[in-house]
């Protein structure tokens, strides 16, 4: 490496810079945005949506009896795959602040972390919304192409309601990501607690729900994924709202509001 | 211009910043200066809003850090060169950094450029990049929005002695074109050379500060004699005060608090024949400097 000294910039002394104009919200979003591509594990977690889409895609092709290929099947077996790696993307994005520690530039940029926060979310959430709409279409490709070659009619058996409600579900099972990751701002920890929170902790409340008749009557109200389950059975009643706004307040919103306070008092190191 | 003003960190019973009040000046290099531990990168993190403050207060030009609009173009901040992601690329860092800061585009080559990443260099990951890379990289970020004042926290850390004086020429030209420049070391040689002002900070204190050339001239006289007890008891019995210097790596030396000639005056009417008589020049400085490391250093006693 060679040496060059420092170009004079002129005027530090001199006249005062105007003061600057503060960062607006479009442009931290846009960088967030760009982050979730630049690196190189970023790229393939999001490259990773459109191939296991396609896998499931070929997968349901190659093995569902002709009865079943209707597009409902073709949305399902998509939708498994989306509902790990949406949650992880939103993870990631918080947590690599802490774990690469590139939160300290980060932080000093934009020193008001509510802002940076607020910025990944929409990304995290308009990055679920656009793979969950590239999804759909790679399954209507698929469900297109599925009953040409069996020579069986097309069934569109979800309507554009029911593909909505699936991609609620799987924004809200983001948001979980969202919420473990400002809480535990650690990216392997978080990522396991995912996986707690969406296997571990559902089969517990089932057999608790099998074993005691008082926890059946209240699992709708206290189990988030069963509420959020009910969003993927294609319809919803105005009881099964309120399931889910109870168990979504007590698992999503509050914990995500004690992650949020503790993330911006927190020290960056 | 950076002001600090009673400004503490407590974690538990523990004080890492206790009381510390300083001012960082605008067209002059300011050292920071302490050994490991003494809470010199709390101090820094603190200034730039990463650590809360328990009390007290850290103005940049007369705002709050968290108070300027786009931070980037008044404050270059490098902290620590290894906190960024590894998997980014050298030249993706400075252009997340350049996007955020709204600045053109080619602002990202004109600082590759100034901190002598080649492009070959700035398109490699940051995992394979050395410590002495990842400090230009760090300082290239630190520059990108021409900012009037820089944080600097160890800069020199891992950079070979070329690039030392490479980045001793930069933050003297950055100073002396009016900008204000805060850089710590744990290392008092190093500062030495390039600030214009120091503060000295042990266990979360600040122990001394001021002008380097007063706290140089506050070191008094070095005296060295083979009958280094009976000089102390002379000067010590003529008022004068007299510590022990380790400086010269042997235990025949004095330092004294006054000027050289009435040490020699001294010593004349004692009848004492001297080894060695100057201007101390620093080396109460660095004495202060070892006791504050031994207290801290893990191989106990300092040579």
């Amino acid at each position: 490496m060679t040496t060059t000294t420092l170009a004079p910039a002129a005027g530090r002394t001199g006249t005062p810079k105007p003061a600057p104009s503060p960062i607006p919200l479009s442009r931290i979003t846009a960088v967030e945005l760009r982050k979730s591509f630049d690196t190189r594990s970023g790229f393939w977690l999001l490259a990773s949506i459109g191939i296991t889409a396609v896998l499931a895609t070929g997968a349901v092709l190659l093995w569902a009896p002709d009865s079943e290929l209707t597009y409902d099947t073709f949305a399902a077996a998509i939708g498994f795959p989306m509902a790990v790696i949406l949650p992880m993307i939103a993870v990631l994005s918080v947590t690599s602040e802490w774990s690469q520690r590139s939160g300290l530039t980060t932080f000093t940029l934009v020193p008001h972390r509510s802002r940076v926060i607020l910025a990944k979310a929409l990304v995290a959430i308009g990055v679920g919304v656009a793979s969950m709409l590239l999804a759909f279409g790679i399954g209507a490709i698929g469900n297109i192409a599925g009953s040409a070659i069996a020579g069986v009619p097309t069934v569109w058996d979800d309507g554009f309601g029911v593909l909505g409600y699936i991609v609620l579900g799987n924004v809200l099972g983001l948001l979980v990501g969202f919420m473990l990751g400002t809480v535990i701002r650690n990216s392997a920890g978080a990522i396991v607690a995912y996986f707690v929170y969406s296997f571990v902790l559902p089969t517990l409340s089932m057999l608790l729900a099998n074993g005691q008749q008082w926890f059946r009557d209240l699992q709708p109200w206290i189990d988030f994924n069963f509420a959020q389950g009910q969003l993927f059975n294609g319809s919803m009643s105005g009881e099964q709202w309120a399931h889910l706004g109870v168990a979504g307040t007590i698992w999503l919103v509050a914990p995500l509001a004690v992650g949020l306070a503790m993330l911006m008092r927190s020290e960056v190191k | 211009m950076i002001t600090v003003a009673s400004l503490t960190r407590t974690y538990g019973a523990f004080t890492a910043v206790d009381d510390i009040t300083f001012t960082a000046e605008a067209g002059r290099v300011t050292g920071f200066l302490g050994p490991n531990g003494a809470g010199k990168s709390t101090t820094m993190r603190i200034m730039v809003g990463l650590t809360p403050a328990t009390s007290g207060t850290a103005h940049i030009n007369g705002q709050r850090f968290s108070d300027l609009p786009n931070p980037g173009l008044e404050v270059g901040v490098l902290l620590d060169a290894s906190a960024q992601h590894a998997g980014r690329t050298g030249r993706e860092i400075l252009t997340v950094a350049q996007r955020m800061m709204g600045l053109p585009a080619r602002r990202v080559d004109e600082m590759l450029e100034l901190v002598s990443l080649t492009p070959d260099e700035a398109g490699r990951r940051v995992r394979h990049y050395s410590l002495g890379m990842r400090q230009r990289l760090g300082i290239a970020t630190a520059l990108l929005g021409d900012p009037g004042v820089l944080i600097l926290d160890e800069p020199a850390n891992g950079l070979d002695p070329a690039g030392i004086r490479w980045m001793r020429d930069l933050l003297r030209g950055y100073a002396d074109q009016g900008g204000t420049v805060l850089l710590s070391s744990h290392l008092l040689h190093e500062i030495e050379v390039i600030a214009d002002d120091l503060v000295v900070i042990g266990q979360g204190r600040i122990v001394a500060q001021g002008t380097k050339a007063e706290l140089l001239r506050a070191a008094g006289t070095l005296v060295r004699t083979h009958d280094a007890p009976r000089l102390a008891t002379a000067l010590t019995a003529s008022g004068l005060s007299v510590v022990p210097s380790t400086t010269t790596g042997g235990t025949d030396a004095l330092r004294v608090d006054a000027d050289p000639e009435l040490v020699g005056k001294v010593a004349q009417q004692a009848g004492i024949a001297l080894a060695e008589l100057r201007a101390a020049d620093g080396a109460g400085l660095e004495e202060m400097f070892l006791e504050l490391t031994a207290d801290t250093q893990r191989e106990g006693a300092v040579a």
